[in-house]
């Protein structure tokens, strides 16, 4: 019985906290573009040189990634594959969960239907709304995520933004604190190179979730079409059938 | 009648002798003639009377996508939600298998709805088809317990929380809940072992009872005949001659009329399963994408769209006397309810057409209110669902628990003597 309720209760008010959470951090638009090919394979360079360290892909095979982002064997062998993987390998990390659980407090997720269960936006905001933050074990914090125990992987890319807390009075007079990011030490790559960088790797990403989403588009289209034509034949069959039908 | 076919029959070439071998032996023919081209059926069935091939036609697609998901899913807690995985991904056009599925899914709930409202508004159930509807709802029955048990087998972090909020409805009970929900889950939380339990019900018994009750739902409408839009008894118009009127073969009047809403029912599948197969999160939900985690409660559980209207029922239910079971039972009821449609119903004629203001007023609410509880039942519980949500489950129950009363007070229309084209 209390069991039910703490349930209940559980699907009752984390939404509130977790909407408040979420309002607290707006996401951005991540505008991957997945049907870009040039931006998929940047996006697949990245997250090799800095995600597959410590995140697994790990229902994504290197074979099938060569056959959808145009690579040859070489090419995948040479760019993206660690020695001693072989072409139908699924995208496995180097690092060992157990010793990851020990690192960072829990083992870094695998990375192959984030977008799926996340959301573009929200990989996209996460990967640029790292702050600096003393307090943290890592030395940052994140605004979309708080209190996340990954460390700023891109910080040589970005920099290291400033976070500090504003507020605003709303429309209905309420004060309303919240986190604003500023850029602070500067990193390699300018403000937008960065933001395109994240963009490619978040395309990769949403490829990742669903590999076979562009046969399945435009697949659908002939099908569709198809299916008219067939509703059109058998209208006209329903119809000669019932003519006589008084 | 097999015997003269064969006496007859000899004469045609070779498929019409193996026709009559077949025969003497099995009644082939006489089934075919029994339930297809000599069933007369009403001639104005309309928009609505789409649905019961529609339905038949899901099942069929669930059964054969389902056969092919069976031959590479594992059920295992350690194994299933990578074999989903797999079959996205390696397995050849497992991805639209399981689209295809899990749209099914979806789509049987959609057309069985349907095919209920059609029910509702032309008085089908009315005698003498009481027993005919009767299936029909233990169809609905099954269908949910179908529909549950296969929702876990994908193992996402939204299956297993989903399962764990349903199964501990059963705890809800005295003295035998706790108890209860250890053997339904056959462990002391969801586990290997309820996956695998679940995987046997969900591919093994309940298509077992989807499919015995479809036949005896089929077979109670051919034994009675089918109603109408106008709800009048066909099998009464008889020509001078004695042949029927106002009635035409199932087949080929029906087959090729239901093959036409068959083509329109797949363009519209077929546009969900290649371009919306996750329909914003209604039919593949985002929490679905995390395997199952025992730790990590997903922000909002909620059971899939279809069961939403009993979700909002059991939360619109205060616990009172120290327990929650009064929730439970409440959608219990509602669904029992169903059963009793024939009789609660005392209107003077079947159909929509010729009933009185009262009951077209009560039916037209109830189904805005079924859809309105299946959208707070979606949400969570905040203002203004959970009164809305009050709101609804009060008039769910005024609707079925007062019928017999407006019904008999409220007026009705004279019934035309042959059915309107």
């Amino acid at each position: 019985m209390s069991r039910l309720r703490a349930l209940l209760l559980a699907g009752l008010l984390t939404p509130a906290i977790a909407g408040a959470a979420e309002k607290g951090y707006p996401l951005q638009s991540a505008n991957a573009d997945v049907s870009n090919l040039a931006s998929l394979q940047r996006g697949a360079r990245n997250f090799v040189n800095y995600c597959l360290g410590c995140h697994s892909a790990k229902y994504m095979r290197y074979s099938q990634l060569a056959a959808d982002l145009a690579l040859t064997e070489d090419e995948l062998q040479q760019n993206l594959m660690f020695t001693g993987e072989r072409i139908y390998d699924t995208m496995d990390t180097a690092m060992p969960a157990e010793k990851a659980r020990a690192w960072f407090g829990n083992a870094p997720p695998d990375l192959s239907l984030i977008v799926r269960s996340r959301g573009s936006d929200y990989v996209y905001t996460f990967l640029r709304s790292f702050y600096a933050d003393p307090s943290r074990p890592t030395g940052v914090n994140n605004a979309v995520l708080p209190g996340t125990a990954m460390p700023h992987v891109l910080a040589g890319l970005q920099g290291l933004q400033q976070g500090r807390q504003e507020k605003t009075t709303g429309e209905d007079g309420k004060v309303s604190e919240h986190l604003v990011l500023a850029p602070g030490t500067p990193g390699e790559l300018p403000a937008a190179a960065y933001d395109s960088f994240v963009r490619d790797t978040v395309a990769f990403l949403e490829y990742v979730a669903e590999p076979h989403k562009a046969k399945r588009l435009s697949l659908g289209v002939w099908v569709i079409l198809f299916l008219l034509m067939f509703t059109a034949f058998s209208w006209f069959l329903y119809k000669e059938y019932w003519k006589d039908v008084k | 009648m097999a015997e003269t076919d064969t006496a007859a029959a000899p004469a045609g070439g070779r498929l019409a002798r193996l026709g009559a071998w077949i025969d003497a032996r099995f009644p082939m023919s006489t089934l075919w003639k029994e339930h297809m081209s000599e069933y007369l059926a009403p001639v104005n069935f309309n928009f609505w009377y789409y649905f019961g091939s529609l339905a038949l036609f899901v099942l069929a697609l669930q059964i054969v996508t389902g056969i092919f998901l069976t031959m590479s899913y594992k059920p295992s807690a350690a194994e299933a939600f990578g074999s989903v995985e797999y079959i996205m991904r390696d397995v050849e056009w497992g991805w639209l298998i399981r689209y295809l599925h899990s749209t099914g899914a979806s789509a049987f709930f959609i057309v069985v709805y349907l095919h209920m409202w059609r029910a509702l508004i032309y008085g089908s159930h009315r005698k003498p088809r009481e027993l005919l509807w009767i299936f029909g709802v233990l169809i609905y029955l099954a269908l949910m317990a179908e529909a549950f048990f296969g929702y876990l087998l994908p193992w996402g972090n939204m299956s297993y929380w989903g399962a764990q909020v349903i199964v501990s409805l059963f705890g809800t009970f005295p003295l035998i809940g706790d108890s209860l929900v250890e053997w339904i889950r056959g462990d002391y939380f969801i586990s290997d072992i309820t996956l695998n339990r679940f995987f046997a019900l969900h591919v093994v018994a309940l298509p077992l009872v989807l499919i015995f009750l479809v036949v005896a739902h089929i077979l109670a409408l051919h034994e009675v005949g089918s109603s109408n839009p106008d709800g009048i008894d066909v099998k009464k118009l008889r020509a001078p001659d004695g042949t029927r009127l106002d009635s035409v073969a199932m087949h080929p009047y029906y087959t090729v009329k239901d093959l036409f809403g068959l083509s329109v029912f797949l363009v519209i599948f077929a546009a969900v399963v290649f371009f919306a197969p996750e329909m914003g999160g209604l039919f593949l939900e985002a929490p679905n994408f995390e395997p199952a985690n025992p730790l990590l409660t997903p922000e909002h559980i909620a059971p899939v769209w279809y069961f939403t209207p009993y979700y909002a029922i059991l939360r619109a239910v205060p616990a009172f006397a120290g327990t929650q079971v009064w929730g439970v039972l409440a959608l219990f009821a509602a669904v029992l309810l169903l059963f009793f449609v024939p009789w609660l119903d005392r209107g003077a004629v079947r159909s929509i057409r010729y009933r009185g203001p009262i009951f077209k007023t009560a039916l037209m609410l109830f189904a805005a209110d079924f859809i309105m509880l299946g959208i707070c039942g979606l949400k969570p519980a905040v203002q203004p669902y959970t009164t809305l949500s009050v709101i609804g489950t009060i008039y769910y129950f005024a609707f079925f628990l007062l019928m017999p009363w407006y019904t008999r007070i409220d007026s009705h229309k004279p019934e035309p003597a042959r059915v309107r084209r």
